[in-house]
């Protein structure tokens, strides 16, 4: 039976995760995203969950990842400053290849910024905030129902893949409070890890025999293997053996771009026939959307191109929209970050990029985006 | 010594290893070990955990549930594993630079929380795989690689830090007396609680070498002659005091459990229906 509820972003995240399934917490208080961690600590009990306040950002996400490998689901929470701390142990579970959920309640930066007001600048960190080459996910929900969804998505590609998902919302969302429709657990598809199959002395946690994403056994049950954040073979200790080092870094990369179809999620509204698209997200996606009703209003033919998943970025799905559409405007609370990529993605066709973007601590407004749509558009 | 039951424990495959000669973190592996086999912990049920540094190579050579994580951080993922799964014992080997600089916040709060890990520092004075630079326990006008006209910090007391942080086990030995360094970790494994050893160790070649100690038996009669048994300790002067340390058990109490508090003062709680 569907449940109607009054919550906030952040309460979407913990009533998600607790549904999907996490029984571990492990974080640290940092505003704006600390209703997620007193929820935990709140919820997790009632299931047989842990919950620990650990002594720094750093702790916080190494304790996540601790509990994972004993075979919990795991999941930590931060906002910028602490989602920089959180980098070095990001490309850890990269490495070792382990599931871990990671919200980041983006607010204004650099360095402690804006610690209560909103912003969008954080995309490039997540994609590229840990040292090294890889890839991971990173999902971009713009309302509370979504975020409620995508938590429990984040869960199911962290499980699947064996990867560090990222669940980035901002300030706006996390705050809000909204209608949330919650189904039954058992309406939800829920992941789990696969565990291996074969014997303890035949398992290599790293073996690729069996698919790309190879099952994890969790620690202490018969399985005894090894995790290194150096490179390694698959048996899972450590190699410089550029042929194996090769192999490594190229799987990391593949188990997540060879499967991206299975998560390319995004939402077009009014494209078929725009002359131009607004790419927004998050919170902004909100305004876009009254903008571009509002632009149409005026006659001008005006869609909107929303990124859900943002990393892999659906660089496909805008060089299709630009065989169209005259003009893409990208609209986020930052100073161009995403505007990098559009431009990426239509280099070679004759659709031009624009861009509307603020890092004061205001959210960009539906007549703001009407007017820039007006002043390119040149009406 | 000698104990042919610890073999079962290695991953023979992985030998030898990448020590030095002369370097004493063998000897330490070794007694730990030793008190596993004492003890006769299930390897299944085992996990070693470390960071990065010379130290930090020790769980790829033992057969058990084993991670080796970043600089200083290994405490924050043995909290997450132990705290996860109580029934796993876990021992957590660091480095002085390791434990004490990089990762002294994770140190002071795992003692605060008495939560219950084995933490053996293998204390070698040294930054020894990055090249000789001083740490947090390089004695003062000792030389190192970035300490170049001899060392001007003083160096931390690991007993006392760990003390006053608040580890219910508390002990230091050394890697020369080897009787003595079995007991302590024997204990400290099944101490129920945080436990801190700190073994003083060798570094012939990052540490001794610039310290004219380039030979192992050097530093190991460095390391023999500076301690002193807790008893005596108490009867020498101050000035027979000078350059030496103790060694043995210094803090040995009950205090709460972490794992066990939430259990009882949280989980049960919940399970009543409490609030």
């Amino acid at each position: 039976m569907t449940k109607i509820e009054l919550l906030s972003g952040n309460d979407a995240v913990v009533k998600a995760a607790i549904t999907a399934g996490c029984k571990f917490y492990g974080g640290y208080p940092i505003t704006p995203s600390s209703e997620i961690a007193e929820g935990m600590a709140k919820e997790l009990p009632q299931v047989n969950g842990k919950f620990i306040q650990m002594e720094d950002e750093i702790a916080g996400i190494g304790a996540s990842i601790g509990a994972s490998l004993t075979g919990a689901k795991a999941m930590t929470a931060t906002s910028g400053p602490g989602f920089s701390l959180k980098q070095e142990h990001i490309g850890y579970a990269i490495m070792g290849e382990i599931p871990l959920v990671i919200v980041n309640v983006m607010r204004g930066g650099p360095s402690t910024g804006m610690p209560t007001y909103p912003a969008q600048s954080d995309v490039m960190q997540a994609r590229w905030g840990t040292h090294g080459d890889h890839e991971l996910i990173v999902l971009t929900p713009c309302s509370v129902q979504e975020i409620f969804k995508l938590t429990i998505e984040a869960f199911n590609l962290s499980e699947k893949y064996r990867v560090p998902v990222i669940l980035l919302t901002d300030e706006i969302i996390a705050h809000m409070r909204e209608k949330v429709e919650i189904e039954a657990r058992s309406e939800y598809k829920i992941i789990d890890r696969a565990k291996p199959t074969v014997e303890p002395e035949n398992y290599n946690p790293f073996d690729t025999k069996h698919g790309m994403v190879p099952p994890l056994a969790p620690y202490g049950e018969g399985y005894r293997f090894h995790i290194t954040g150096l490179t390694h073979d698959h048996t899972g200790f450590p190699t410089s053996n550029p042929d194996l080092v090769e192999k490594l870094q190229e799987r990391l990369r593949d188990k997540i771009l060879d499967n991206k179809k299975y998560f390319n999620w995004y939402e077009e509204r009014m494209v078929d026939d725009a002359d131009i698209v607004v790419v927004a997200y998050g919170a902004t996606a909100r305004s876009a959307m009254r903008a571009i009703k509002d632009a149409r209003l005026n006659n001008i033919k005006a869609g909107l191109y929303r990124p859900i998943t943002m990393w892999p970025f659906g660089y496909e799905n805008i060089k299709k929209i630009a065989k169209t559409a005259k003009m893409i405007l990208v609209v986020e609370m930052n100073l161009g970050q995403v505007k990098g990529e559009v431009e990426r993605a239509v280099a070679g066709t004759k659709c031009k990029v624009k861009f509307l973007g603020k890092a004061n601590g205001e959210l960009i407004t539906p007549a703001e985006i009407g007017t820039k749509i007006m002043e390119v558009m040149n009406v | 010594m000698y104990n042919e039951n610890i073999f079962h424990y290695l991953r023979t495959n992985k030998l030898p290893h990448i020590w030095c000669p002369g370097c004493a973190h063998g000897i330490i592996t070794a007694s730990i070990l030793r008190g596993i086999d004492k003890l006769k912990l299930d390897k299944n049920k085992t996990s070693v955990i470390s960071g990065i540094g010379c130290s930090g190579r020790t769980p790829g050579y033992l057969d058990m549930n084993t991670l080796h994580t970043t600089h200083g951080r290994s405490l924050t993922f043995a909290t997450g594993i132990k705290f996860a799964n109580p029934k796993l014992t876990v021992i957590d080997v660091m480095g002085d630079g390791d434990a004490l600089a990089i990762g002294g916040n994770h140190f002071i709060h795992a003692c605060r929380r008495n939560i219950d890990i084995t933490a053996i520092i293998f204390n070698n004075n040294i930054y020894g795989m990055t090249g000789g630079q001083y740490s947090p326990t390089t004695p003062v006008n000792a030389y190192a690689s970035t300490a170049p006209y001899g060392n001007v910090e003083p160096p931390f007391d690991i007993v006392k830090l760990a003390t006053g942080a608040g580890a219910t086990f508390v002990a230091r030995g050394d890697a020369f007396h080897v009787a003595l360094m079995d007991k302590i970790i024997e204990q400290a494994i099944s101490h129920k609680g945080f436990s801190v050893v700190e073994i003083m160790a060798t570094c012939p070649t990052q540490f001794g070498r610039r310290n004219k100690m380039k030979e192992p038996y050097q530093m190991l009669d460095f390391v023999a002659n500076m301690a002193v048994s807790i008893k005596k300790w108490n009867e020498i002067s101050e000035e027979e005091k000078e350059g030496k340390f103790p060694v043995g058990v210094f803090v040995d109490e009950t205090r709460s459990e972490y794992c066990e508090s939430y259990e009882e003062n949280i989980l049960k709680k919940v399970q009543r229906g409490e609030k």
